[in-house]
């Protein structure tokens, strides 16, 4: 659990999986961007994925958080992907006309390990 | 009041009213357009649209507008129409260039300058009564197809 500000960062190998909920607020958004920033430069973090499955609306202000961590994140060379987006919220950040421009994006968390070159075994044990 | 308030017999739900002077409103204001958008049978991805829109305008109210009020209100057309209609008003500065603050890209603010140009590609009506030293009040209106 990140102290700083309250949201999760999980460690996998030179990934980090976080995510961001509903609540997030100015402070929030910046102290999670500034603890995101000092973990890849000081954890030499190649990629980072970005969960916002339980993101219920992305509003003009979210979008410009989601867009600059991205930046931030690839800055510093780490491939930043943003895994989950509800359908509802696709379509609502289509219409309102916000691109995400540069952040790149996945189905879901499984699909950016994927991407990130984290191969599933070939024959996956079965849970009982 | 807009026309169709007036001739609103079948109005059974009373507007609801919410301040919204600090960040800590805004949360409280999503939670209540979207059970009012539940309540009155808004599919998931208009719940979306209408709790987005609010998100933009609220916002807008107690940042550039010093904060403010939303009201919540229920409407039933003559043909049984259900629509959902939210007011955001301000006593802040208003806005002196309507025309240049509904222009994608454009922003005072902390958002990417889509606030209103893109709220009002959510909602099926708009208008927004403003002028300098008046403040500020946008009326959305999302009818369910």
């Amino acid at each position: 659990m990140s102290a700083e500000a309250g949201l999760p960062i999980l460690r996998l190998g030179d990934i980090l999986l976080t995510g961001l909920l509903s609540d997030l607020d100015d402070k929030t958004a910046l102290r999670f961007t500034e603890e995101l920033t000092t973990r890849i430069s000081d954890e030499g973090i190649r990629g980072v994925i970005i969960d916002i499955s339980r993101l219920e609306i992305i509003d003009s202000f979210v979008a410009r958080v989601l867009m600059q961590l991205a930046d931030t994140g690839r800055l510093l060379g780490a491939t930043m992907i943003v895994a989950g987006m509800r359908p509802a919220v696709a379509i609502t950040l289509s219409e309102l006309g916000l691109q995400l421009t540069g952040v790149r994006t996945a189905l879901n968390a499984e699909q950016a390990m994927e991407l990130l070159g984290w191969r599933r075994p070939a024959e996956a044990p079965h849970a009982p | 009041m807009l026309p169709d308030e007036l001739t609103d017999p079948g109005r059974d739900v009373p507007p609801l009213e919410h301040a919204v002077r600090a960040e800590e409103d805004l949360l409280t204001a999503r939670h209540a357009v979207r059970s009012s958008a539940v309540a009155a049978g808004f599919s998931i991805v208009d719940q979306t649209k209408i709790v987005t829109a609010a998100s933009e305008l609220v916002r807008n109210a107690y940042i550039h507008g010093g904060g403010g009020t939303m009201t919540i209100t229920v409407l039933r057309d003559d043909r049984g129409r259900i629509g959902l209609r939210l007011r955001v008003r301000d006593d802040g500065p208003g806005i002196a260039d309507v025309d240049q603050a509904m222009t994608d890209g454009f922003s005072t603010g902390a958002g990417l300058g889509h606030g209103l140009g893109g709220t009002r590609r959510l909602v099926d009506e708009f208008t927004i009564d403003t002028a300098p030293g008046r403040g500020t009040t946008i009326t959305i209106t999302r009818w369910k197809p």
